[in-house]
């Protein structure tokens, strides 16, 4: 009998997926920090990391023990109980948010209906670990920065909502293996080429700038640089994580690296093939099943370790944004160009593809 | 699709005032203040436009699966309501050009709230009822505060803000109860629902529900709003206040009451006349002391409000038609007085206190007469609407029994005839303080207009008054 | 069995939050138990098989109402023991309110009892027809609601024209960047050859 049926083994089951996927992504953003500091380093032509480990490549593993042993310093003017629960909702949140994602065909801890609608929630959800972190340290560089977080953070995903929609439409579902398996066929059906074959080619003008809004938008959502004014350091110091020290400030910063790395799995289910190479893949219809998804989340992570590249290369050569230009970005480009892109990609639906 | 083109049709009033609003709005926004005299012209073109579909053009029926009801009605209260809106966004424009503050905004927001109500008297079930209220009074919490930088008229706004929002919330409690008991939020299937016995809980909810519309047309004990309101709120803005919104407000309490509780009339009935021998004494009495004629004007609308829920309570076909009439009538002079005050001013200060109109019978005698026919008629002296309006109301509510009532209500006229002819002593008898401004063209048409009706027109008038309202009263389906 | 634990856990903390929301001295945690509440009560939704309406309620109300509630009463300043000596001044009316509304819905409650409508109708099913709930609502939303989806609209758009309207102020003396401008400049405009005389300043 499947163990999935009865409720402790479905208990079990699930425990073991989360656990699985929990470790990986751990593991995973080890490297990916350390390759972070690499290619700013190399951008900068220094060395970067290189003392622990060869290469230099067990160094986040030295960080992490470091943060780990050191004092917890709470300031004495501090709301505790906020400020302690503040970078534990981080971190759970950009962990939770892992769930939904998957790996390779039925290879996800939780398959549901509103897989995008899901993700969207839990990083809309992402701005109260840092609006708290910021409140809670009663001191004012970390309370600006909270500030500056909160409007960034809900304007940019306004935006980022709507190039979701315009995804949505293309594939016609929210469910995330869905979309995926929606590209399935080449890279012609990637959803940043107008998904769905030669036909809806022409949709490209929409769906290129499309990406790159949602590239930057993430680069926002995220606080990451040329974004990532709430923790800028010539202007807040440390902004909202200025008063933590210690293992909460490392779970923030966990917290942080696993919301990239998120978002960039999520850019690739989105626009680009998910888990599918840019050549067709029929020559692997005959391999077993657990080849074939080895197969498939090798192609998915590769495609994740290029838009960190990307986005650790923005972080290198982008110059920090000011406010006021964020703020025009987010409601003055993006906003309409999004709001217009769901139009013209909903009339296409309708009027050229059929609609469903 | 047939289906949405025929309710279309039949919603074109409201279609085209919000599709020309939108227009508007990004007319507005491209070309900024400049447009203000563009977007207030087309908007009073439209207005005016969609009164005459209203009138002649638009199909009898019910739209969009039964929220939307288009009957005679619903057109009666639509022509007044635009005309009225037309109104009130010529003196808005006049009064903006004084101030130096052409904001193209006003006029949609009145296009706005102009179609709130237009959804309101149409209204056929709980939720299009909401909807219809919110949008006109969202509209019209931020007109009161169009001065923000008087601190007076924020003051109204936001007072108005915070107690409508708690009459929405009752309101909303008692539609859900409703809905939870009848089983449907149509006014039809709430009828058939309460004639099978559904039991006390939806009259629980009829009371809540009585009580949050009770405020929009400014009822006691619901009242409170509306002094401070008008006293803070720009002029021209209260002329607008006392007239489309309260006709929208009267003629959805009949569409409830009349098509939603046809059956429950004894019990709604104890609730409307409690409303309205309230309101008619506090419009009474709380009008004796009050100095600021705005006020005092708010009282009088409180207690004109009073006579409406008098008539209504008839809960006949009658009833349904001296609302109508009384109505009809109420918004002419209120419009026309208030736009009489925005007319006034001494030395550039508007005059809005009963001592500031001393002696205008000789500064400003074309005013005076004006003020003074429309506070005879107010006060309800025989050819004048105001008498036309009270001998309707009153005879519907004898007619149906009610004399006990109609007597109070006659007694609260008296009454308040006080503060008219104290207003109309202080004019004609007091000596003048000093010359007054000679007060801008657009606002002494409109009072004029509204004084022409009151003296030779209303008779010929009336008898159109009569006969159309007729018609829209034997659309809420009742004997 | 374990949706049945869920569903005590998760409405015993949507309470127990809502009650804190009340009870919290600081705005600030009253804030953040809103949030709590809003939370479970998504979770309330997931149990019974809405999962569209649960997102919907943390996207719209955790993700961006709360979040800007949030905003306004950390920037306020507050004296909280003068906020808690008006508290029993209006304890008497608050209570009042609140006991009318509870009898109420006790009383609704028990006709609700009594008719048995809680039996006579069963849970409707979350996905009715084969239809996952985000295309029932779809559905019905675009058709049988337009009407009101469409009015409903108008409003918001009466709320936007109302906050531009009473907050939006053109400051004259405010820089302002036009990137259009700063785009469209050349070497030409921006520079100017002086020749300058020795011993004599520029005039700018």
């Amino acid at each position: 009998m499947d163990p999935t049926l009865t409720p402790i083994g479905w208990f079990l089951w699930t425990l073991l997926y989360v656990l699985i996927v929990l470790m990986g992504v751990m593991i995973s953003l080890a490297f990916l920090l350390w390759g972070d500091r690499k290619v700013w380093a190399g951008v900068q032509m220094r060395k970067g990391p290189n003392v622990v480990g060869p290469f230099g490549l067990f160094q986040s593993f030295a960080d992490f023990i470091k943060f780990f042993v050191k004092e917890v310093i709470i300031p004495s003017s501090a709301d505790k109980f906020v400020f302690l629960l503040a970078p534990l909702i981080s971190f759970t949140l950009a962990f939770g948010a892992w769930a939904v994602i998957p790996f390779a065909p039925g290879w996800v801890v939780s398959n549901i209906n509103v897989g995008v609608l899901y993700l969207f929630a839990i990083s809309s959800l992402g701005v109260y670990g840092i609006i708290m972190g910021g409140w809670a340290s009663n001191s004012k560089y970390p309370f600006l920065g909270a500030l500056r977080s909160a409007a960034q953070m809900v304007s940019y995903e306004v935006s980022i909502g709507f190039v979701i929609i315009t995804v949505i439409l293309l594939a016609g579902t929210m469910n995330l293996t869905g979309i995926v398996e929606a590209q399935n066929g080449g890279i012609w059906h990637w959803n940043f080429l107008g998904g769905g074959g030669l036909k809806n080619l022409p949709l490209v003008v929409i769906m290129v700038p499309m990406t790159v809004i949602f590239f930057i938008s993430f680069l926002a959502e995220t606080n990451r640089p040329p974004f990532d004014l709430p923790e800028a350091e010539s202007e807040l110091v440390a902004g909202y994580q200025v008063e933590y020290s210690s293992t909460p400030y490392l779970l923030f910063m966990i917290g942080e690296y696993a919301n990239i790395v998120l978002m960039c799995a999520l850019i690739n289910l989105l626009f680009l093939g998910g888990w599918h190479a840019p050549w067709p893949e029929g020559f692997t219809a005959g391999w077993p099943d657990l080849a074939r998804n080895f197969y498939f989340l090798l192609i998915f992570i590769i495609k994740i370790v290029f838009m960190f590249f990307m986005v650790a290369m923005a972080k290198a050569i982008v110059p920090r944004y000011r406010y006021d230009q964020l703020m025009r970005l987010g409601w003055k480009v993006f906003l309409p160009i999004s709001l217009v892109s769901v139009v013209v990609v909903a009339a296409w639906r309708v009027f050229v593809t059929g609609a469903v | 699709m047939n289906n949405i083109t025929d309710s279309l049709r039949m919603a074109h009033p409201e279609v085209i005032l919000s599709a020309v609003t939108i227009l508007l709005t990004a007319i507005g926004a491209f070309a900024g203040r400049k447009a203000s005299l563009v977007v207030s012209a087309l908007a009073v073109i439209s207005l005016i436009g969609v009164a005459v579909i209203a009138a002649i053009g638009v199909p009898v029926g019910i739209a969009f699966g039964g929220s939307f009801i288009s009957d005679a009605a619903a057109s009666y209260a639509k022509v007044g309501i635009y005309l009225m809106s037309a109104v009130a966004v010529i003196l808005g424009y006049g009064w903006l050009g004084r101030l130096s503050a052409r904001q193209f905004e006003y006029p949609l927001l009145i296009l706005l709230a102009a179609t709130g109500m237009g959804i309101m008297v149409s209204a056929g079930d709980l939720i299009s009822l909401y909807i219809g209220i919110e949008l006109q009074s969202l509209a019209l919490y931020v007109l009161a505060a169009f001065r923000r930088d008087d601190p007076k008229a924020s003051e109204a706004g936001l007072k108005y803000f915070v107690l409508g929002a708690l009459s929405s919330g009752l309101l909303l409690y008692g539609a859900s109860l409703i809905y939870g008991f009848a089983g449907s939020t149509h006014f039809d299937v709430i009828a058939a629902a309460v004639k099978a016995g559904t039991g006390t809980g939806v009259l629980f909810g009829l009371v809540f529900l009585i009580c949050g519309l009770a405020f929009k047309v400014s009822a006691a004990p619901f009242h409170m709003w509306t002094p401070d309101v008008y006293e803070g709120a720009p002029t021209p803005v209260v002329a607008f206040f006392t007239a489309a919104p309260k006709l929208a407000a009267m003629v959805l309490i009949l569409r409830v009451l009349y098509t939603g509780f046809p059956d429950n009339i004894e019990q709604w009935r104890q609730i409307i006349l409690l409303i309205a021998i309230v309101s008619v004494g506090v419009g009474a009495f709380a009008g004796l002391v009050q100095s600021n004629i705005k006020r005092l004007l708010a009282y009088s609308s409180i207690a004109n409000m009073g006579y409406v829920l008098i008539g209504l309570s008839a809960g006949n076909h009658e009833g349904a038609q001296a609302v109508l009439i009384f109505m009809s009538l109420y918004m002419i002079d209120a419009t026309g007085f208030f736009a009489a005050l925005t007319a006034l001013s001494r030395g550039g200060k508007p005059m809005e206190t009963i001592a500031d109109m001393a002696g205008l019978s000789r500064t400003n005698p074309a005013m005076a007469i004006t003020i003074t026919l429309l506070a005879f008629s107010a006060m309800g002296i025989p050819p004048l609407p105001g008498f036309w309006g009270k001998f309707y109301v009153f005879k519907a509510a004898i007619d149906a029994g009610q004399w006990p009532i109609a007597v109070a209500g006659l007694v609260g006229s008296v009454v308040a005839a006080f503060y008219y002819l104290r207003l109309v002593k202080v004019m004609w008898l007091d000596d003048s303080p000093g010359a007054v401004d000679k007060g801008p063209l657009d606002a002494r048409i409109v009072a004029f207009a509204s004084a022409l009706f009151a003296f030779p027109l209303v008779m010929i008038g009336l008898t159109w008054i009569e006969h159309y309202s007729g018609y829209a009263a034997d659309a809420f389906g009742l004997l | 069995m374990i949706q049945a634990l869920a569903f005590y856990v998760m409405a015993a903390v949507t309470v127990l939050a809502a009650l804190a929301v009340v009870g919290a001295r600081n705005p600030v945690h009253s804030v953040l138990f809103l949030i709590t509440a809003f939370f479970s009560a998504a979770g309330l939704f997931v149990l019974l098989g809405a999962e569209f309406l649960a997102m919907l309620l943390v996207v719209v109300y955790v993700g961006a109402v709360a979040v800007l509630f949030l905003f306004v009463v950390m920037m306020l300043d507050i004296d909280f023991a003068k906020l808690k000596a008006g508290f029993a001044q209006y304890l008497p009316i608050g209570g009042l309110v609140g006991g009318i509304l509870a009898t109420e819905m006790i009383l609704v409650a028990l006709a609700v009892g009594r008719e048995g409508a809680a039996a006579k109708n069963a849970l409707p099913d979350a996905n009715a027809g084969g239809a996952s709930n985000i295309e029932a609502i779809g559905q019905v939303l675009y058709t049988d609601y337009s009407y009101f989806f469409e009015a409903a609209g108008l409003i918001l758009l009466v709320a936007m024209i109302g906050a531009i309207v009473l907050t939006l102020r053109h400051k004259p003396h405010v820089k302002r960047q036009d990137i259009g401008a700063q785009v469209a400049r050349t070497p030409k405009k921006g520079m100017e050859v002086v020749q300058i005389k020795p011993g004599s300043g520029v005039e700018l």
